[in-house]
């Protein structure tokens, strides 16, 4: 194999980056969740290069767990929004201040 | 499929020249992918973004020859979590453009650019000066030898085999949770009912925002035990959805 782990980190490092900017940035719940699956996969990247850098078999079985977990996060994630959208009829994140005392 | 990934495993080849091709080009399609999703202003669009990286991530996945990720990568992100992202964007009705441009926090955008340029910086930089390996490797057994799929398969029902069960029970509470928060309380199905709710939450009144959520969850939780109960004894069910009706009748009382 001739790219570096290097260059995969990076790649991962930057993905990760967008992904955390595109939540801290965006208002739609929809547009974070689908940030946040970025950042899983800027990890899983990571899981998997260091896998094949370190000749262990691990990290690829901690991306099987990081992909079982990610898909559960959505489908109640997801669910937690239609309940929301079902009471207050917005996916916008500054509309969800009932909280705040 | 077993059989195919092994296949696939052992006839990679290892060129120089063409890996270089394929990452640049799989790099600038996630890279492209990932700033898609952030600026796309249809969620339509951010969900299409998300595919491409999706798939540029699994084809980086086959150049580090972990083939059966990539495919359970395609299968169960671009395959299952995209559809449902989609299913829930047409299923609420909010494809419609919004307007990025709009700041409805002053200073929060160069913040956060602030924020992650400084992270992504001291990331990059920790891997220029700090060593990757800390211990020893080989802790869950070596990654050449067989095929990645046998290899896969043999950590996880070895080394691995409580994780694994597990994420078993994970999956069965997150089934249980999005049964319980999506469905609709029987006899709240009148959009007036919710909208008096949710008029009593604006007014701000103290017991309201407790009220109309407490009971949905609890008669949830009742469904979800059902099938339990009736396994003891075929009587149960009858009570149980009696109990429903009493929970909800009660909550149309408080709200």
């Amino acid at each position: 194999m001739s790219i570096s782990p290097g260059w995969y980190l990076s790649l991962s490092v930057v993905l990760f980056a967008i992904g955390a900017l595109g939540v801290l940035v965006r208002r739609n719940v929809l547009i974070m969740f689908m940030c946040v699956e970025l950042m899983l996969n800027a990890a899983n990247l990571a899981f998997v290069t260091f896998a094949r850098t370190l000749h262990d078999i691990g990290g690829q079985v901690l991306v099987f767990f990081v992909l079982v977990v990610a898909a559960a996060e959505v489908v109640v994630g997801l669910g937690i929004v239609v309940a929301i959208f079902r009471r207050r009829a917005s996916t916008n994140a500054d509309d969800l201040h009932l909280m705040k005392g | 499929m077993t059989a195919l990934l092994g296949v696939l495993v052992t006839s990679l080849p290892h060129p120089t020249i063409p890996d270089v091709g394929v990452f640049a080009v799989s790099a600038a399609i996630v890279l492209a992918g990932a700033i898609g999703v952030v600026v796309a202003r249809n969620p339509v669009h951010s969900a299409l973004m998300l595919v491409m990286t999706l798939f540029g991530v699994a084809v980086l996945f086959v150049l580090q020859q972990a083939s059966f990720l990539a495919a359970v990568q395609v299968i169960v992100y671009a395959g299952a979590i995209v559809v449902l992202f989609l299913f829930v964007i047409m299923f609420l009705g909010v494809d419609k453009e919004e307007n990025v441009a709009a700041e409805p926090l002053r200073g929060q955008r160069p913040l956060a650019v602030g924020l992650v340029a400084l992270g992504t910086t001291g990331l990059l930089l920790l891997g220029q000066v700090s060593r990757w390996t800390t211990g020893q490797p080989h802790v869950a057994g070596s990654d050449s030898g067989a095929p990645n799929v046998n290899l896969i398969g043999k950590s996880l029902y070895t080394t691995y085999l409580f994780p694994f069960e597990a994420t078993s029970a994970l999956l069965i509470i997150a089934v249980v949770g999005a049964v319980v928060l999506a469905r609709r309380p029987p006899s709240a199905t009148s959009s007036s009912e919710v909208e008096e709710a949710d008029a009593a939450l604006d007014a701000g009144s103290a017991p309201a925002p407790g009220a109309p959520t407490a009971p949905a969850a609890a008669t949830g939780t009742a469904t979800g035990s059902a099938p339990d109960g009736s396994d003891a004894d075929p009587v149960r069910p009858e009570p149980a959805t009696t109990r429903r009706g009493d929970g909800t009748g009660d909550a149309g009382v408080d709200a």
